[in-house]
């Protein structure tokens, strides 16, 4: 038994259905009970009741980055071992990253306004989400251009790899370039600088859920790919016949 | 009703847009998934 | 691969442009400017560095398409995957092609043109430095990136698309360079990023764009 089975499609796709639903329903539970909760929560006594966009904006910028480096490990695993399902995943997981991104990038415009008086501030988070955004498009792009699919994910896993290195490179060459308006990390384990434990609980919860959203978007999108090359290579054997 | 204060419009404009977006994702995911099998098992049928 | 640098260096100069077309749409670029921001001294010499920048990333972004396209189309690019040469070197030597045509005639007119943007003449040597430790890198990614999009019916924009996202550490640190050395400020840690960058690249980035080239020639 080792994980590399489920590199198998037919594996993957009998396992990944029974575990769907119980994805599913946590993702629903955890997501909704998080962000009602979040949006009870007592107001701050600086931000207002602004301080309830941090439920939505901390879970979708955790998630922006994450799944960049699902994609990265999912590319690295199909140029190493040529798994079919690594590379789809990859390919699943482009556009909920760059819807995530977009989340964090409206949600802090919107929060930004009243708190800092303007929309958008080159300030360095800022700028690196964006940027990192424009790689997701790009990445999303190319898979949708090239049209042999292995030639795709090869394509798309090597400018995973030097987009990874360019994201981060560009991340520390923003800080270099302008000192910013965010705050540092609201979760930081240093006593003093933590958010209180009344939005705190409520803001886990919802990074929770985001996650086990992913996971469901994912699990849900790699099937559809993988159908859909299944149905690809029945015509192809149709058209040969 | 929550009293959200003078902050009202942020609040739940970055909420409308955030759960807008998630939304659309979840439905063009579902959408996708729903196409795909439909195809494939048309497809099996078939063959 | 002298031979094959000599032989690309040829076809750009025959081909008529290879040196000037991308002179001319640095020089079109940089007198356009004033008439969208007006000719005060006081508006251009703020922007001037990072005009000169923008203006030699897109005249070089211009001309990468021409890098493996026109090779591609009369075979000659299989022979070069199959000759004795290794591919990451005929990566190399074809983006050092690219930037002896377009990097090194933009470095020679960029103090002219800096001029015409009132840059203050303290900055020339540090807008010279800049331009020549980051333009290697400029021409390499952009192999890269037409490496990727080779075999693409309509890879232009894409490859633009691709391509100019890896270009901003390089220019966030050129322009830094110029900034500070217009006010006189240290100019060794954005230089040492900028070269730092270039080497990286130069090192690194011929093995992904020989891996791509592989991948569109199969």
């Amino acid at each position: 038994m080792s994980i590399w089975e489920y590199a198998n499609p037919v594996k993957f796709m009998r396992t990944s259905g029974a575990i769907l639903p119980w994805v599913v329903a946590g993702a629903a539970v955890c997501t909704l009970t998080g962000l009602v909760w979040g949006f009870l929560t007592p107001d701050d006594f600086r931000q207002g009741s602004t301080v309830k966009i941090v439920f939505l904006h901390v879970p979708a910028a955790m998630m922006a980055i994450n799944i960049w480096v699902m994609m990265l490990v999912a590319s690295l695993i199909w140029l190493i071992r040529r798994h079919h399902v690594s590379a789809l995943a990859a390919k699943a997981a482009a556009p909920i990253g760059a819807v995530m991104t977009l989340i964090g990038l409206i949600t802090g415009a919107v929060w930004g306004q009243p708190m800092w008086g303007t929309w958008w501030e080159w300030d360095p988070r800022l700028t690196s989400f964006l940027i990192l955004f424009l790689f997701y498009i790009g990445y999303i792009a190319l898979w949708s251009a090239v049209e042999d699919p292995d030639s795709a994910a090869d394509l798309t896993g090597v400018l995973c790899l030097v987009g990874s290195v360019f994201a981060l490179l560009s991340r520390y060459a923003v800080f270099f370039w302008n000192q910013g308006l965010h705050q540092g990390a609201s979760l930081s384990v240093q006593p003093g600088e933590r958010m209180s434990a009344v939005y705190r609980y409520p803001l886990y919860l919802t990074m929770l859920g985001f996650g086990l959203l992913f996971l469901a978007l994912l699990l849900i999108r790699t099937r559809t790919e993988i159908r859909r090359r299944r149905l690809a290579a029945l015509q192809a054997r149709e058209m040969r016949a | 009703m929550i009293e959200l204060g003078k902050y009202a419009g942020a609040v739940i404009g970055a909420y409308g847009l955030s759960l807008a977006l998630l939304g659309g994702l979840i439905w063009q995911t579902l959408a996708a998934n729903a196409r795909a099998r439909r195809d494939l098992e048309r497809q099996e049928r078939r063959g | 691969m002298i031979a094959l640098l000599r032989r690309d260096l040829a076809l750009a100069v025959r081909a008529g442009g290879g040196f000037g077309l991308g002179v001319a749409f640095f020089l079109i670029l940089c007198a356009l400017v004033p008439f969208g921001v007006g000719p005060d001294t006081a508006a251009l010499q703020p922007i001037a560095a990072g005009i000169l920048w923008l203006g030699a990333l897109l005249a070089c972004l211009l001309s990468l398409d021409r890098i493996f396209a026109l090779d591609h189309e009369d075979g000659s690019l299989d022979l070069l995957a199959t000759s004795p040469l290794p591919l990451e070197g005929a990566v190399a030597v074809k983006a050092m092609a690219h930037w002896i045509t377009t990097g090194l005639p933009l470095i020679v007119v960029a103090p002219l043109f800096g001029i015409l943007l009132h840059l203050p003449p303290a900055a020339i040597p540090a807008l010279l430095g800049s331009l020549l430790l980051g333009t290697p890198a400029l021409s390499m990614l952009g192999a890269f990136g037409a490496a990727v999009t080779v075999g693409l019916r309509r890879g232009g924009l894409l490859l633009s698309l691709l391509v100019l996202p890896l270009y901003i550490p390089t220019l966030i640190f050129g322009t830094e360079m110029i900034r500070r050395g217009q006010e006189g400020g240290d100019m060794g840690p954005p230089l040492l990023f900028l070269a730092g960058i270039t080497a990286g690249v130069l090192a690194v980035i011929p093995f992904a764009a020989a891996a791509a080239l592989r991948v569109n020639l199969r």
